[in-house]
């Protein structure tokens, strides 16, 4: 059994390690959203158009078989070869199979989450064949052997300086410069040879399109668009989620995407794949990966209406301050706390706790998944099976005793210490059991309760009855 | 493909098993009022947010100029437009990596997208898809009566069935990945100068 991640202790390594990481993390983030609000704000159907997208999410998934068949149909007329892997390892050795059969050891891949949830780049790699990530982000953490921290921006735990030390080392830049232009460009410098030499790109998927079996990428490099136009093969990861009706749908989740990711219009390139280019060989591999279970679980289907966007991320108060490698999972951030324990429930079972139920995630969500209610049903579902931590477990049977009985509880919230009466004080403040007060501070019981705020200013408004 | 036939039918049951009880209606899309206004200068706006540049220019021997006055350094300039020349045509590309040292790429839109700046272009506009993203720079050449004013009208116009390569390209090639710092040219084009012609 897989060793539960402890995402609360990875956060604390994260916010100690110096007064520089988390800040800057925390500010970047908090700035793209502040960017994602002004263009949402700026467009009058903006909650209209979230509406929508997360109608026609519902209405492709529970049509979802229906889609997949229109959608292999059309891909194929137009001579893409589609594959279907039930899981990471049946797509893996489908990617692999592909590459042998045209004799390729040298890979060039943009960016795939789906491919990460595969494990996919190791598995090819004990198998002899280079892989090389183009996403600028996705290398940087390709070449210090960490997964990406964030859906959309995968070295935003990163500063210069890090970058900088990292290019030293390992592509032999100056380990001084640590200007973001100079490094850029020397990783451009450093890939243009591996786009040219490589015998095959590999994409993922953003929306695959059932009506004409067109399949789309968004990028801001360019990266997969060179992966798909210079090599002669191009295979792209497509999870099944990903279907959409039509091609009419398309400006309806394309005008929400890179608004909610990045708060601009579009990405830099919105590129639609419908069989082979001129020359080429197109091989699609649509992915299930437990994702066929996930839509009969009622309370939790809706999570297959993510579009990857990350906005849930970035305004995620737990997200920004833990930063993503601190869940230990594929997917990090409100998003990864409601998939990951659909891959291992132990493994992840900390992860719903990994959260302040705030609800920001689900008002950012451009598909309207429910996030934090998911996070709370999640919640449920780890306290059935037994799998809540010690300090919760002790927390809770005091806190869920006094929950369960109105008129203790009006008591409990009149004694001195209120609020934080519920779980004892020796449990909230003790280091190694909750190692998030190390450097944060309860806030102060008010002095008066909310419920005798409201009977002495409101009361006779409503209908409390006391 | 035998391997995976079995494959297929085992997630398409898996999926009709598992279904939601209740199917969800596709929503439709209403149109959405657009408040009038000057679909060229919200183009021209967004290009410049983007990192492009938008150039007015009344004839092809200015625009000819215009392109040596952007790129006096550049040798290697492939074309696939019948107005400018340059020094390669795309036409006689065979391979892809052929265009490795194509230092600008000068290539027509067929339309552009007022609410991004974004201009579409596929594969029978670029001629070779590769052209679009290994050029050290792009041309683009676009008729200023050729802009839709956002998606759903973009998606209204672009023929998905007839192009195996289409692509909505807004500004040049970027990235934030080093501390979210804005940089052009992470690996498609360094910049994208748009020429209303």
């Amino acid at each position: 059994m897989a060793k539960q991640v402890n995402p609360a202790a990875a956060a604390e390594l994260f916010i100690l390690q110096d007064q520089i990481h988390e800040p800057m993390h925390d500010r970047f983030l908090w700035a793209t959203m502040q960017r994602r609000h002004a263009e949402a704000g700026a467009m009058p159907e903006w909650e209209e158009l979230r509406e929508i997208a997360s109608k026609i999410k519902e209405h492709t998934l529970t049509h979802l078989d229906h889609y997949l068949e229109e959608f292999e149909a059309n891909a194929t007329k137009r001579g893409a070869h589609v594959h279907w892997a039930l899981d990471a390892s049946d797509h893996n050795q489908i990617v692999y199979s592909i590459l042998q059969d045209h004799g390729v050891t040298e890979l060039i891949k943009s960016k795939s989450m789906l491919q990460e949830e595969c494990q996919m780049t190791p598995f090819l790699q004990q198998r002899g064949i280079k892989v090389i990530e183009s996403d600028l982000g996705e290398r940087i953490q390709q070449l210090d052997g960490q997964p990406p921290s964030h859906i959309v921006f995968p070295c935003i735990h990163k500063t210069r300086k890090d970058v900088a030390q990292l290019f030293a080392r390992t592509i032999g830049t100056d380990p001084n410069n640590e200007d973001p232009h100079f490094l850029t460009e020397e990783m451009r410098n450093n890939a243009r040879p591996r786009f040219l030499s490589a015998g095959a790109g590999m994409t993922g998927g953003n929306f695959a399109i059932a009506e004409t079996g067109t399949f789309m990428v968004c990028t801001n490099e360019g990266n997969a668009d060179i992966g798909a136009a210079v090599p002669p093969l191009h295979i792209a990861s497509i999870g099944i989620e990903k279907m959409i009706p039509r091609v009419e749908d398309m400006g309806v989740f394309l005008r929400l995407l890179a608004r909610s990711a990045e708060g601009a219009p579009l990405t830099q390139y919105s590129s639609h794949f419908t069989g082979p280019r001129k020359g080429g060989e197109l091989h699609i591999v649509l992915v299930d990966n437990g994702r066929s279970r996930r839509l009969g679980m009622p309370d939790f289907w809706h999570s297959l209406k993510c579009i990857r966007c990350g906005a849930c991320m970035n305004t995620c108060p737990v997200y920004r301050r833990s930063g993503g490698l601190a869940y230990g999972a594929t997917y990090s951030g409100p998003i990864g706390v409601i998939l990951d324990p659909t891959f291992d429930e132990f493994k992840y079972s900390e992860l719903p706790f990994h959260s302040s139920l705030c609800g920001s995630c689900t008002e950012v969500c451009p598909v309207k998944i429910d996030i934090s209610d998911q996070i709370l049903k999640w919640r449920r579902v780890m306290a059935a099976k037994g799998y809540l931590p010690l300090v919760k477990k002790l927390s809770f049977a005091v806190a869920g005793h006094i929950f369960a009985h109105p008129a203790e509880y009006h008591v409990v919230e009149k004694t001195t210490e209120p609020a934080m009466s519920y779980a004892p004080h020796f449990l909230l403040y003790n280091r190694t059991l909750n190692p998030w007060v190390r450097d944060r501070e309860l806030p102060q019981p008010a002095k008066k309760t909310f419920r005798e705020w409201y009977l002495a200013n409101r009361s006779k408004h409503g209908n409390v009855t006391q | 493909m035998e391997t995976s036939h079995s494959n297929r039918e085992t997630i398409l049951n898996a999926i009709r098993s598992n279904l939601p009880k209740v199917p969800v209606e596709h929503p439709g899309i209403r149109t959405f009022q657009r408040p009038a206004g000057d679909l060229k200068a919200m183009f021209e706006q967004r290009l410049k947010e983007a990192g492009g540049a938008a150039h007015d220019l009344g004839s092809v021997p200015e625009a000819e100029s215009k392109i040596i006055l952007l790129h006096p350094d550049a040798t290697v300039i492939c074309s696939v437009v019948p107005e400018i020349a340059g020094t390669r045509r795309a036409e006689n590309v065979r391979d892809p990596h052929e265009l490795a040292d194509v230092d600008v790429g000068v290539v027509r839109a067929q339309f552009g997208v007022a609410e991004s700046g974004a201009v579409w272009v596929t594969q029978e506009d670029l001629v070779v898809d590769a052209l679009g993203f290994l050029s050290q720079h792009l041309i683009v050449l676009l008729d200023p009566k050729q802009i839709v004013s956002d998606m759903h009208a973009a998606y209204r116009r672009v023929r998905l069935h007839e192009t195996a390569f289409g692509c909505f390209m807004m500004g040049p090639s970027a990235t934030a990945d080093v501390e979210a710092t804005l940089v052009h040219g992470a690996q498609g084009a360094r910049s994208l100068n748009l020429f209303f012609l």
